[in-house]
């Protein structure tokens, strides 16, 4: 697993250590709704992340508490699903679609313009924390590929050009 | 009931979003209340209205005339123009014709007279927010009738007349599917909607749901009263944030009429739909994969038998089927078997959803006859191919799918034809690639696909993407030799032989079609050279 995160006290953006008590209050507080559901891992973990973008490993213990399930049992579903991540992540995530219907449409030159622009690899985040730059296997925009999708916005036929002033939108 | 003169429909479908429709809708609203009309127009956002890669695409009823590329610049002159004065904007008008909503089609093309809208029907045509809109369109009929008139065995004995096959993929008959289920004898049986749709290239079951929620939830109520289930669940990718809220909007809105929950229409049948999210995983299309994930666990597939059928989610009788079949369900229901059956081919009955991506000039949503022949799509529906290219391939079906050569063209599209091909309708993406391309590069990028969505489960798949992936870079890389496309081969023919599921198990049709019906570019490159100078 190489890299799982473990409570350093710095996170990558900055701000205060992301697994301390008020953040794992709430924590706490996002999973009750689904106590004694663990059929809602699922969910669960979907809302404990909207919390800071990334699944820490103390959340995971707080998560596998409630639902009283095994903690190898939580983490083994976040490592499975490509919207989780155990590792910390920017503010805001950039989906890149690598299939080929965006490819035949130019995608490869339009996240090498990306890439470039952010300065990180796929995979990485920005330096101040801003963006994290992820693949996904199609996001269900063809008809206006290439695309891209920050957060919950998707951006279609794009061009490189097209870039800066998308990511200027986010802080 | 309050009247308006004029109904302005922005197409609110997910590229129309991506290519900024509710900026523009919020600039028709405001410039409309400037203009002091807000109680003569109505906006509304729709469903899809076709052509995707002409938005923001807007209708402006009662003319019908339909506006496209609008930016939020023109929405002012939209209003001042047309709404205002009278006088459509000419230079905004869209040159080609929508067929669910074109009053001035152009004769000149087919595009109009080949299309057939059964699923589609509503979609881009009613406020999908509204269930009164969709009621307004005879909607929930089809679940009245059933559920007060008709016996359970009657609706599956409809079904299996109709012909109708899933049309996720497996094509498997939806009618002889709920008879497994109906039979099967249970304390709680359960329906799935399967929306998760991680096929690449396709998009039409985002644009079923999000254009016509209460379709869906009125077929999920027929198959459970078919079938005895009485909890349903739509299981929407995770990604497809608008599915998922305008769905559990439907949802909600039908609980609120006593369209879902107990006693419906009096007929003493009760039945309740929830939403479940999906997290990113590709194989958890898969019906027993998808199950596991809804149980909270990785989506892993199991093995089969048993089927989920009689074994599904809990371990009890659960019938899984996608989005488009469920919605073919009430307009059968409603119309009978011959009524549909009139469509399509003897073995194929109906229409199929298609999304039309890549090197075409019309991109975006279609809904065809069954068997109307890969050209006439391509060219009549699709407009051709742009920028004066050569049509090179077409692969049907999503990344799983096969890919056609030109010697196909005439091909009728159909279950049957297509697997004779090698190749699949399978979840209905059509993607179109010109001489510009070369198919080495294609399944390089179609193997990474696989090689990265390989739940990891089984060996053959694991394994076997990965060392295909290898062996496709090599032939890109001009380094490779025949030995290695026999390797592939033998090892993509084993793959579908042992493999958990249809993922590892379809591999080799998108790698068998490419080396058979383009052997002579594959040659070229073990001979050190790209026909097409890209590798």
């Amino acid at each position: 697993m190489g890299g799982v995160h473990v409570c350093s006290g710095k996170p990558a953006s900055g701000d205060s250590c992301a697994c301390d008590d008020v953040f794992l209050a709430a924590v706490e507080k996002a999973v009750l709704p689904y106590r004694g559901r663990p059929e809602d891992l699922v969910l669960a973990l979907h809302d404990v992340q909207a919390l800071r973008n990334y699944l820490p490993r103390e959340a995971l213990r707080v998560v596998a508490r409630v639902l009283e399930i095994p903690e190898s049992r939580v983490f083994g579903v976040v490592t499975f699903y490509s919207m989780f991540s155990d590792k910390p992540r920017g503010r805001h995530i950039v989906r890149v679609c690598e299939s080929a219907p965006c490819c035949v449409m130019g995608a490869r030159e339009v996240i090498d313009a990306l890439l470039g622009e952010l300065g990180v690899d796929m995979g990485g985040t920005t330096q101040d924390g801003r963006f994290t730059v992820e693949t996904t296997s199609c996001l269900g925009v063809c008809g206006v590929a290439p695309a891209l999708m920050i957060d919950d916005a998707v951006y279609g036929n794009l061009v490189p050009g097209d870039l800066p002033a998308i990511l200027r939108r986010y802080e | 009931m309050e009247f308006y003169r004029a109904h302005v429909l922005v197409c609110g479908g997910s590229p129309c979003v991506a290519a900024g429709c509710r900026a523009v809708r919020d600039e028709i609203i405001r410039s409309v209340a400037e203009a002091g009309i807000a109680r003569e127009v109505r906006v509304i956002e729709t469903g899809c209205l076709g052509p995707c890669d002409s938005g923001p695409v807007m209708v402006v009823y009662p003319e019908g005339t339909v506006y496209s590329h609008v930016t939020v610049g023109d929405a002012r002159e939209i209003v001042d123009e047309h709404l205002v004065k009278g006088r459509p904007v000419d230079r905004l008008r869209h040159k080609g014709e929508i067929p669910a909503i074109s009053k001035d089609a152009d004769r000149r093309s087919h595009y109009f007279d080949i299309q057939k809208r059964i699923v589609l029907a509503n979609v881009g045509i009613i406020d999908p927010d509204s269930i009164d809109e969709y009621i307004a369109r005879d909607g929930y009929l089809a679940a009245g009738t059933a559920l007060t008139q008709m016996t359970p065995a009657q609706v599956i004995e409809t079904l299996k007349k109709s012909g109708l096959r899933g049309r996720g993929g497996a094509a498997f008959p939806t009618g002889l599917k709920l008879e497994f289920t109906a039979r099967a004898s249970a304390d709680q049986k359960y329906i799935i909607c399967n929306a998760d749709e991680g096929e690449p290239g396709t998009f039409k079951d985002r644009l079923i749901l999000e254009g016509d929620p209460h379709r869906v939830i009125e077929g999920m109520i027929i198959m459970g009263y078919a079938t005895g289930a009485t909890r349903g669940f739509i299981y929407i990718r995770g990604e497809y944030y608008a599915s998922i809220q305008r769905v559990e909007r439907g949802i909600q809105q039908a609980r609120e009429m006593g369209l879902l929950g107990n006693d419906i229409f009096g007929s003493g049948f009760g039945f309740d739909i929830e939403v479940k999210q999906g997290a990113g995983a590709y194989v958890c299309g898969e019906e027993t994969a998808l199950i596991e994930s809804m149980e909270g666990k990785r989506g892993e597939p199991r093995v089969k038998p048993p089927y989920p059928g009689t074994s599904g989610l809990w371990g009890k009788p659960t019938v899984v089927n996608n989005v488009e079949t469920i919605a073919n369900i009430a307009p059968i229901v409603a119309n009978g078997p011959d009524w549909f059956r009139q469509f399509g081919t003897a073995s194929s009955p109906g229409t199929k959803v298609y999304t039309l991506t890549g090197n075409v000039n019309n991109k975006g949503l279609i809904e065809v006859p069954m068997g109307i022949t890969l050209r006439q799509v391509i060219y009549e529906v699709g407009g051709g191919i742009p920028g004066g290219r050569r049509f090179k391939m077409a692969q049907t079906g999503g990344t799983a799918g096969g890919c056609l050569s030109e010697a196909h063209l005439d091909i009728p599209m159909d279950y049957e034809s297509l697997q004779q091909a090698g190749s699949a309708l399978g979840s209905g993406a059509l993607l179109i690639i010109d001489d510009s391309h070369c198919v080495v590069d294609v399944a390089a990028t179609l193997l990474h696909f696989f090689e990265h969505e390989s739940c990891g489960q089984c060996t053959p798949c694991r394994e076997g993407t990965h060392r295909l992936s290898q062996i496709v870079g090599k032939i890109q890389h001009l380094q490779a030799s025949e030995s290695d496309i026999r390797l592939a081969r033998e090892l993509a023919g084993m793959m579908r032989s042992s493999s958990l599921c249809a993922l590892g198990q379809s591999v080799s049709v998108p790698l068998f079609t490419i080396f058979d019906h383009f052997s002579d570019e594959i040659l070229a490159h073990l001979e050190g050279r790209c026909p097409a100078g890209v590798c």
